[in-house]
């Protein structure tokens, strides 16, 4: 990470639309008189959304307002949570998941992608289209490995098909959100049913099943521990003949 | 009370002590950072580390655990806490070890070498080498306010900063951004502090961090000269330490004092320093065809001896000014008595106060202190915040602990806590005379300047007092009707009953004319109309001097020692720090080489002489830091004739950095103060 500040350049000004504002009001009502701070990060939240999923200065002193708080307060929130995004990050927000799963099933492969295509992480492309982000676990690890563009997951990627997911994005095509190889959600690809065709799952078999690897467990320690005192009692007894024999 | 054990020895402590109260009491002395007795617990730096038995099985944080939280032994044994055990030591060690890896080993050139927490600590719990070899972090340094130098290379992030703002100013002007590894402290956009109280950031940073900017690369704590006084800049005789190096004035820091100012002191009280060397009168001057020329003080005491004894008493007059200690207001109103002239006062701003009253008419009853146990207050024509930031943040302390009702009559100050607004003018007292709320236990009416130094002061005081009664706030064992001054010599000169005698000339009346010699000891607040001889002495050139026709140089309240009264009735010394420059002396020296000129010689050679006479005559400003009880009944029988006018009682403070004659003349003050006025123009827009 990098320390996070405001972007240099801002917008004017800030000011919720009607529908938000009503959203903001009906979050803040959520929460008992005196203790309206707390609704201040849903409300962050709602203007990043409004204002192409980054916060301007004006939009941190318009929430600060709201709820009666410090500007500094809601600045130490804004700073704090990399969801919130300072600096403006293109039409598409591209959140790639760098964490464990993701990289073991292929994750720099995409990032390379990334890199290539668009530039440095917290970097808007050129044609305005683009910024990404390596972030911590999304939690999609069953479709690893994958990216949030916005709103939305696209996962199940390979290097092809982030390549065609960021051309049709540029392009303005219809994409697929979800797992771009056909499966729904994190079930089993197409066509391989379930996974779990063990038996021994269904037949009850396996209930109870640690009781009988521990016996065996004690058991063969306990092989081990005698024949370990017959080798030693074998030892000694030849010990002493050899001593015996000596005399 | 729970019995607890340290280091092997029983002590009996209540069950809500944290640990490392619990531990001080039993002599075991645990080191912290992040921990202050006067903020909220942030258990964030670790250094108060202790073995417990009875609680977790690992290291405790002193700060943030209680003495209820441990559990008794398996026998019902008292629960143990160990500071000196090998786990302690190495826990401590790692802790220093940390904390040290990211902190630059600049002591040598860092201000706070000398007097630093962190180094003394890193001395005596930390080891002697580091093993860290890789770079340190690097931050950079923001602006935070002309009061306050940072250098963030330096902040361990205990946040009693951000505390500090948050809880007692109550402004939120600091705050950590970027929390975790890239956390820095900072104000909003690296904006200026808007508190009256930010320069105590400074002294709260157990590290060099946060350092006085005034004082910046001026002077090592060792070679200070530390003199206990007392502070003049309001009316609360916040307890300070002046440093000084040779005869100069280097800093002002708070003592902890609890009846008064806890461990805060305002910006003023403490950066007014360069304020003391600056526009100083350092000799007499007499005016000499419109022009005054520097003079010796024969010829300043011919002058004025020429035209005392050209003029009748009753048309000698004098005005003491706010700065003023008892005694040179008692050597003054001595020498106008043998002049034989009643044309006495201390109240410059027209103030409708008077010892006639009764004593208990002027002050503020309850004490500072008991500003903490009201469960309501009325705040009448005055912003404490302005006139007595300490004694506000007295009040949000007190706010901030919930069940306190805080109503204000007046302008619509932001006083750092929530009230309820009830008015504007005088209509709105008599309205809530009439109808009073609801009694609670212990209410409290402040009353200040604002409400009462105008031609209708005494009736809104009458009214006051009335409004008082009808809550209930003056009852046994409680008197809940208090004035706030904002003059630190007011309620000595008060006490003194330095004011007009039968028939005599107030203030107001002397300057518009009333008197043709008017002796000006220190009034710079009042406009003296031409056509009177004024004699003025005093420290500093300001509006009194300009208008002078003699100055007699004095000292300044770090120049002398002096008795101030604040404005609870507590009689507190002022000790001298320093001597005042040039030619001047201190005020009751004058007073006393001048009375012999006049030939009206002075009954005292010396100061303890003067004291022995002050004390002959008011015994009670001999009992130094104690408040001498005064009879509650006198605010029942305040009564005036006429009605209260219908204008805004408006906080007489402007301007809270320039309201005496040594702030005007603090270049410090002034970048404060056009700050502050450039914040008051934005708002306005």
């Amino acid at each position: 990470m990098t320390v996070r500040r405001l972007a240099e350049k801002q917008p004017a000004s800030f000011e919720f639309t009607q529908e938000n504002r009503a959203w903001c009001d009906d979050q803040i009502a959520k929460y008992p008189l005196g203790r309206q701070a707390s609704a201040v990060i849903p409300l962050l939240w709602k203007a990043q959304a409004q204002n192409d999923y980054w916060l301007p200065q004006k939009a941190i002193e318009k929430v600060a307002d709201m709820l009666a708080m410090p500007y500094i307060r809601v600045l130490e929130i804004a700073t704090f949570y990399s969801m919130f995004n300072l600096e403006p990050v293109g039409r598409h927000f591209i959140q790639l998941c760098g964490t464990t799963p993701c990289a073991l099933r292929g994750a720099n492969d995409i990032k390379a992608v990334l890199e290539k295509r668009i530039g440095d992480q917290r970097h808007v492309s050129a044609d305005g289209n683009f910024a990404w982000l390596e972030v911590e676990c999304l939690g999609a690890c069953c479709n690893a490995p994958m990216v949030q563009i916005n709103d939305d997951y696209f996962e199940d990627l390979t290097p092809d098909s982030i390549n065609k997911l960021l051309d049709d994005l540029a392009a303005g095509r219809p994409v697929k959100v979800g797992s771009q190889t056909g499966r729904t959600a994190s079930e089993p690809e197409p066509g391989k049913g379930t996974t779990l065709t063990d038996a021994t799952l269904y037949d009850g078999s396996v209930v109870g099943a640690w009781r009988t690897r521990f016996d065996e467990a004690r058991a063969s320690e306990k092989v081990l521990a005698e024949k370990a005192l017959a080798e030693k009692a074998s030892a000694e007894k030849a010990a002493a003949a050899a001593a015996e024999k000596k005399a | 009370m729970t019995k607890i054990i340290v280091d092997g020895n029983e002590v009996d402590v209540p069950a809500e002590y944290t640990l490392l109260q619990a531990c001080e009491t039993a002599g075991a002395e645990v080191p912290r950072f992040c921990f202050h007795e006067r903020l909220s617990v942030a258990g964030n730096c670790r250094m108060c580390l202790v073995e417990v038995k009875g609680g977790p099985p690992k290291p405790a944080a002193s700060c943030a655990m209680a003495v209820r939280d441990l559990r008794p032994g398996p026998n019902g044994e008292p629960p143990q806490v160990f500071t000196n055990t090998p786990m302690v030591k190495k826990a401590r060690e790692g802790v220093m070890e940390f904390l040290l890896i990211n902190h630059p080993l600049d002591c040598p050139i860092c201000d706070q070498g000398g007097e630093c927490d962190l180094q003394d600590q890193a001395m005596a719990f930390g080891v002697d080498s580091s093993r860290y070899a890789e770079n340190k972090r690097a931050v950079e340094d923001k602006y935070i306010g002309p009061l306050v130098k940072t250098s963030m290379n330096r902040c361990i992030h205990c946040t009693r900063c951000v505390r500090f703002t948050a809880e007692v100013a109550g402004t939120g002007d600091m705050g950590a951004t970027g929390r975790g590894e890239d956390m820095e402290i900072t104000t909003y956009l690296e904006t200026a502090m808007t508190s009256e109280l930010q320069g105590n950031v400074a002294d709260l940073c157990p590290v060099g961090a946060l350092l006085p900017k005034p004082q910046n690369f001026r002077a090592r704590s060792w070679e200070l000269q530390k003199t206990e006084s007392i502070d003049v800049m309001d009316a609360l005789g916040s307890a300070i330490r002046v440093d000084t190096r040779g005869r100069e004035v280097m800093r002002i820091l708070p003592r902890v004092n609890d009846a008064v100012n806890e461990e805060w002191i305002s910006d003023k009280t403490r950066q007014i320093v360069d304020g003391l060397g600056a526009q100083r009168l350092d000799r007499p001057y007499v005016r000499e065809n419109g022009k005054l020329r520097q003079a010796s003080w024969q010829e300043a005491f011919a002058a004025i001896a020429a035209k005392v004894k050209a003029t009748s008493a009753e048309k000698i007059g004098a005005i003491a000014g706010d700065l003023c200690a008892v005694e040179d207001m008692f050597a003054l109103q001595l020498l106008m008595g043998k002049l034989g002239s009643k044309n006495i006062d201390c109240r410059q701003d027209g103030v409708k106060l008077d010892p006639k009253l009764g004593r208990a008419s002027y002050l503020f009853n309850s004490t500072i202190a008991g500003i903490e146990a009201a469960d309501s207050i009325l705040i009448i024509g005055s912003n404490p915040r302005k006139e007595a930031p300490v004694l506000n943040a007295r009040i949000r302390k007190r706010w901030l602990r919930g069940g306190l009702k805080i109503s204000v009559i007046g302008d619509r100050p932001d006083l750092t806590y929530v009230y309820d607004y009830q008015g504007a003018g005088a209509e709105s007292l008599s309205a809530l005379a009439d109808n009073p709320p609801p009694a609670v236990e212990k209410s409290m009416v402040i009353i200040g300047q604002g409400a009462l130094a105008r031609p209708d002061g005494a009736a809104i005081l009458a009214l006051a007092g009335k409004l008082a009664s009808a809550f209930g706030a003056v009852k046994d064992g409680w008197n809940g009707f208090n004035v706030l001054h904002t003059a630190a010599a007011r309620v000595g000169g008060l006490d003194l009953g330095f004011v007009p005698g039968e028939g005599g000339l107030d203030a107001l009346a002397m300057a518009n004319g009333g008197v043709d010699v008017l002796f000006n000891l220190g009034a710079d607040e009042i406009d003296i109309k031409p056509g009177a001889f004024v004699i003025y002495q005093g420290s500093h050139g300001d509006r009194g001097a300009h208008r002078a026709d003699v100055i007699l140089p004095g000292a300044a309240y770090t120049e002398k020692s002096g008795t101030y009264v604040n404005t609870e009735g507590r009689v507190q010394m002022a000790a001298r720090a320093g001597f005042p420059p040039g030619d001047a002396r201190e005020d009751w020296a004058i007073l006393r080489a001048l009375s012999d000129v006049l030939g009206q010689r002075l009954p005292f050679d010396t100061l303890a002489a003067l004291r022995s006479a002050l004390y002959a005559a008011h015994p009670h400003f001999a009992a130094i830091d104690d408040i001498a009880a005064s009879d509650a009944s006198a605010i029942g029988k305040l009564s005036a004739s006429g009605a209260p006018g219908k204008d805004v009682l408006a906080s007489p403070i402007t301007d809270f950095y320039l309201t005496n004659p040594i702030a005007r003349a603090s270049s410090v003050m002034a970048e404060c103060s056009a700050l502050a006025r450039g914040r008051m123009l934005q708002a306005a827009e």
